[in-house]
């Protein structure tokens, strides 16, 4: 029977049934401070051991400072959590990439940097972003932190499978328009839970063209739309990325792992339970209006009106939401002063997101009043970008330059907002709270985010595009 | 896991689409290292006035003296939204919330509830807005969940809910996820013997 690329990773990795549920099998466990602690001492209680160490994946970016390497930067709460995971790996012999090391990210960022996310893989993490390794052709999906220790004891979680729902995007894409843009614009159509019980595949021509980074980029805000998880069917593109990392397969082993990549894709009579097109020339630079991530609107389009929604449930958030964001129906984003700029966060903040953002920056200066950060999203793009000289690229311009870590997408550490505060942030969460109490966040593009931070409002990047 | 079958108790509402776990539980209460305290941070940006949790908001609902003492949440779809974190369903049952009924719930939520024998229970929007307004009549109104009959009965009305055979067998017996598992130790080994080194 023919299947989909979800149907071909799901049989591969079921071990038998228990009742209803299928037992599945976890080739890759992320964990990280915030969601294991209480997984860790569950196991502890009881006797249980962690299955496969080898399996695991461990890092610190939630509770970190991008100020200081100090563990105790952010008050001795952080510390604690911080100091709980290194013992715990250490008395369970995993291999934790600590502050301070140079292989140390954003667990979304520094897992695929390791080569430690295959195509075929199933991968969870206590952590809803855990859909960016879909850009591999891996299974991969957030838990919650009993499912975490689960995975811990039985290197298996019990799931029920998720339905087939296929989104194309045709054609290609227009200059200064990119993957983010896409995967608002996909969600901006699906609604803010409308792929709840789906798992995504993304294709289409102007899928197939993105890089790797665009597709982490792409799949990394599947959750956004409720989907359980997002994919992208491997190519040489995801070889070619894959290639030579210090956990890829090598020598003989590549060669066969890459022949059986290589079947890793929808077959042509695949059935899927939904399918939706978007065209690629139709995606505009896009910003968040809103108070969740479907709440979304080209960059030179008005903010709609509740009256503007027919289903009461969306006409009554709409309202609710453009009280909180303080905007009006029918005003231009590109009149909206903001305050704060962030580009970082495990949907942007890799050496592509980098590149393009100081592509930006470099025309102008951040203007007064307004405070601009970029977090890198691991040691190693740290790296690569001050060797790219695009640090100094953002300090000339007056950005700050920090540390790698989650940051200011949640604020865990003290990169936080104020009340009232209008933030231009390449993360993938706008609401209520999320930077900080009572302050307003639009989703942008790293590039929408640079030209709002030299610009002091939300400005339509392909103006510059179009001047090269 | 705690058993649990029938569940009575009076009602809060928050007649509010997409709550996500932000709002449940905001991310400076995500530091603990335990399953416990969370219960005095739920809904902490709606519920008080101040960062420092000094000054309840009277305009919300779970501060309302007629809601008080409920230990169930009616809500409105997509309840549960966004980050994974388990903090919420820990914050939620922690206050003294063992049932939360509505249109629709997101995934991890809902897995994260029954994992720790909570009951998300999905009703139509009709039987929602039912729900809704007798409430509106009657704030101190009971409601019945009857997880083997899997019926809601309140004011009345008998609505039927539909939740999967093992998780609800799951509820009913308390058992634990883990220990059954292990008990199919060979299948994972079988499983594990026949993967590839690479992979």
């Amino acid at each position: 029977m023919a299947k989909t690329l979800y149907d071909k990773i799901w049989d591969a990795h079921i071990v038998s049934q228990v009742g209803a549920d299928t037992l599945l099998y976890i080739d890759r466990h992320l964990i990280h401070e915030v969601t294991t602690p209480q997984a860790f001492a569950g196991l502890n209680d009881k006797g249980r051991k962690v299955r496969c160490p080898e399996k695991t994946v461990a890092t610190m970016d939630h509770s970190i400072s991008t100020r200081s390497l100090a563990l105790d930067a952010c008050g001795p709460a952080n510390q604690l959590q911080l100091q709980t995971l290194l013992q715990n790996c250490e008395d369970h012999g995993i291999t934790l990439y600590p502050v301070g090391h140079q292989k140390q990210g954003i667990i979304h960022v520094m897992a695929p940097e390791l080569g430690a996310i295959l195509p075929g893989h199933t991968v969870v993490c206590g952590d809803s972003h855990t859909a960016t390794h879909g850009a591999f052709g891996a299974l991969a999906f957030g838990i919650g932190t009993s499912e975490v220790e689960h995975v811990f004891a039985t290197q298996t979680l019990r799931q029920s499978k998720a339905k087939n729902l296929k989104v194309e995007v045709a054609g290609k894409l227009p200059i200064g328009v990119t993957a983010k843009d896409i995967i608002l614009a996909i969600i901006g159509e699906l609604g803010h839970a409308g792929a709840t019980g789906y798992v995504i595949e993304y294709c289409g021509e102007a899928i197939s063209a993105l890089s790797m980074e665009e597709r982490m980029t792409i799949c990394n805000m599947s959750i956004e739309g409720g989907a359980k998880a997002g994919l992208v069917a491997p190519d040489s593109t995801t070889f070619d990325y894959i290639k030579g990392r210090e956990k890829a397969p090598q020598g003989s082993d590549w060669d066969k792992a890459v022949e059986y990549w290589s079947t890793l894709y929808s077959d042509d009579d695949a059935q899927f339970d939904r399918v939706i097109t978007l065209q690629a020339a139709h995606i505009k630079p896009q910003v968040t209006w809103g108070t969740n991530p479907g709440q979304v609107i080209g960059v030179d389009d008005a903010i709609p009106a509740p009256t503007d929604f027919t289903d009461p449930v969306t006409k009554e958030s709409a309202s609710k939401a453009l009280k909180y964001m303080a905007l009006e129906p029918g005003q231009r984003l590109s009149d909206v002063a903001i305050s704060h700029v962030f580009i970082g966060s495990c949907t942007n903040s890799r050496i592509e997101d980098l590149r393009a953002a100081a592509s930006v920056a470099k025309r102008g200066k951040v203007v007064d009043n307004v405070t601009a950060i970029v977090v890198p999203g691991s040691a190693a793009v740290k790296k690569q970008a001050e060797v790219e000289g695009l640090d100094k690229i953002f300090e000339d311009a007056g950005f700050e330059w920090r540390l790698p870590g989650c940051s200011m997408c949640l604020g865990m550490n003290d990169d936080l907002l104020r009340e009232g505060d209008r933030c231009a942030s390449t993360s993938n969460r706008n609401f209520e709270g999320r930077q900080g109490r009572g302050a307003r966040t639009h989703l942008v593009s790293p590039a929408m985010a640079a030209a709002a931070a030299i610009n002091g409002k939300f400005t339509d990047v392909r103006q510059y595009e179009e001047q090269v | 896991m705690t058993p649990i079958t029938v569940h009575t108790g009076t009602i809060v509402p928050l007649d509010i689409a997409n709550i996500d776990t932000d709002q449940i539980i905001p991310k400076q209460f995500l530091t603990g290292v335990t399953r416990k305290g969370y219960g005095k941070h739920l809904f902490h940006d709606w519920r008080y006035l101040d960062e420092h949790e000094q000054v309840l908001n009277p305009e919300f609902n779970l501060n309302k003296p007629e809601y008080q003492g409920a230990s169930i949440l009616i809500t409105r779809e997509n309840f549960g939204c966004g980050s994974s974190r388990e903090h919420a369903p820990w914050a939620l049952m922690d206050f003294g919330l063992q049932v939360i009924i509505a249109p629709s719930f997101a995934d991890i939520f809902y897995g994260n509830a029954i994992n720790n024998s909570m009951l998300p229970i999905r009703l139509t929007d009709t039987q929602m807005d039912t729900l809704f307004a007798e409430l509106a009549q009657n704030a101190t109104l009971e409601l019945t969940v009857d997880l083997s009959s899997q019926t809601v009965t309140c004011a009345g009305h008998e609505f039927n809910f539909i939740i999967a055979e093992h998780q609800k067998h799951n509820l009913i017996k308390g058992l634990d996820a883990i220990g059954q598992t292990l008990e199919h130790a060979d299948a994972i080994a079988q499983h594990e013997q026949r993967l590839a080194s690479w992979f």
